[in-house]
């Protein structure tokens, strides 16, 4: 069994990632993540040995922004169905504007789906077995929230002299 | 412990998503840091490591709750030995370089001649039966003075013991803290150390020349 620290290494930068697409980047994400590695921590003696890290603390980081998402709402959902629908909860103290305005524009389903799918690696199906979904459904909602992220992507870049130069996307941006 | 690059992660799903994947490494060092603490406030934090450069080299510090449990030179391979003491003691395991502040300001110290005597808490566990005997003796070589390994199994009782009493330490989980570098053999040679001789004859002579 690998020392957990390693885990935190290999994985927390990812896991930051599905958070903040979840909830943003700010301290509801910070707060996601932290419960998540926390629960992770305390469960890790007890994990199978052959388990896929990274599917294991994704999957924790998930519940754990979904749980703040409903905190954030004041209402608590009765049952796994989530809302389907904008953010108009607000994304308070983020540092990027930017990147606040392009996942609080997109609806859960589609912020989870792109987290999911795109950012933490999981293939359509398990996205779907983590949300209750359907393979399709989740699907679709990665292909119209990347599309939505696309679209702001651009608008994004058009005040940019030079918007389609091909290397502006590779590596480590800024 | 070789963290990729946090900034850049090839989604492979395009520029849109750089958005998404840029992270601060900063923000990634608050976290951690906010993660020892919680973990360690909770009760679910078993050990913890940091490492410190010294004259002999990185060396490795891992401690329990109880106390400093293990120091290990570069050459026994630190990702080998946090491998080992999470299938012995536990995985639980944390970089927290907070909570060996002090076990690294004394080692600065005594790397600078300053300090003869380490006053650190211990957590003995990893050594057993006679190796811990004679582990338990070593402390009482002063600093600058030497023993030879039979003078050693005489001093525990059990003067056959010389080979025991080598591979105690050998085996020393805690080197330079508990000084396994001030046994010697009978004829004077240096016998094997756990660090190297180059860093046995380092801390002989640091000792000699204070």
């Amino acid at each position: 069994m690998k020392p957990f620290e390693q885990l935190v290494a290999d994985h927390g930068p990812t896991v930051l990632r599905v958070c903040r697409a979840v909830l943003g980047p700010g301290p509801d994400a910070d707060d996601a993540w932290s419960e998540a590695f926390l629960s992770a921590l305390r469960a890790y003696p007890e994990l199978p040995w052959d388990a896929n890290h990274e599917a294991w603390l994704v999957t924790i980081a998930h519940r754990k922004a979904i749980d703040v998402v409903r905190r954030r709402a004041r209402t608590p959902v009765p049952t796994d169905q989530l809302p389907e629908s904008p953010s108009l909860l607000g994304i308070p103290g983020n540092d990027d504007d930017e990147l606040r305005q392009a996942v609080a524009a997109l609806p859960l389903r589609q912020r989870e789906a792109v987290a999911l799918h795109y950012l933490a690696g999981l293939p359509y199906a398990e996205a779907a077995e983590l949300t209750g979904s359907t393979t399709a459904a989740v699907r679709r909602a990665a292909a119209d929230g990347m599309a939505k992220l696309r679209a702001f992507y651009r608008r994004g870049q058009q005040p940019a002299a030079d918007v389609a130069a091909p290397d502006a996307s590779e590596g480590a941006i800024r | 412990m070789t963290a990729e690059n946090p900034a850049a992660q090839d989604t492979g799903a395009g520029p849109e998503l750089d958005l998404l994947t840029r992270l601060d490494p900063e923000q990634l060092e608050r976290l951690h840091h906010r993660l020892e603490q919680e973990a360690a406030a909770t009760g679910i934090l078993d050990l913890v490591f940091t490492t410190t450069d010294t004259p002999v080299g990185t060396l490795l510090l891992v401690a329990t709750e109880q106390g400093l449990v293990r120091v290990a030179f570069a050459s026994e391979h630190h990702e080998h030995v946090l491998a080992g003491l999470a299938e012995t003691v536990s995985p639980r395991i944390l970089r927290s370089p907070v909570r060996l502040e002090s076990a690294v300001r004394q080692l600065d110290e005594y790397f600078a001649g300053r300090r003869r005597v380490f006053d650190l808490p211990l957590d003995r566990r990893l050594s057993k039966g006679f190796r811990a005997e004679v582990l338990h003796h070593l402390p009482a070589i002063p600093y600058g003075r030497t023993e030879s390994y039979a003078q050693v199994a005489a001093a525990v009782g059990n003067p056959k013991a010389v080979r025991a009493v080598g591979s105690a330490c050998a085996t020393n989980p805690l080197p330079v803290v508990v000084p396994c570098h001030r046994v010697l053999r009978s004829d004077g040679a240096f016998g094997g150390y756990l660090g190297g001789p180059e860093a046995k004859a380092y801390l002989l002579g640091l000792e000699s020349a204070a």
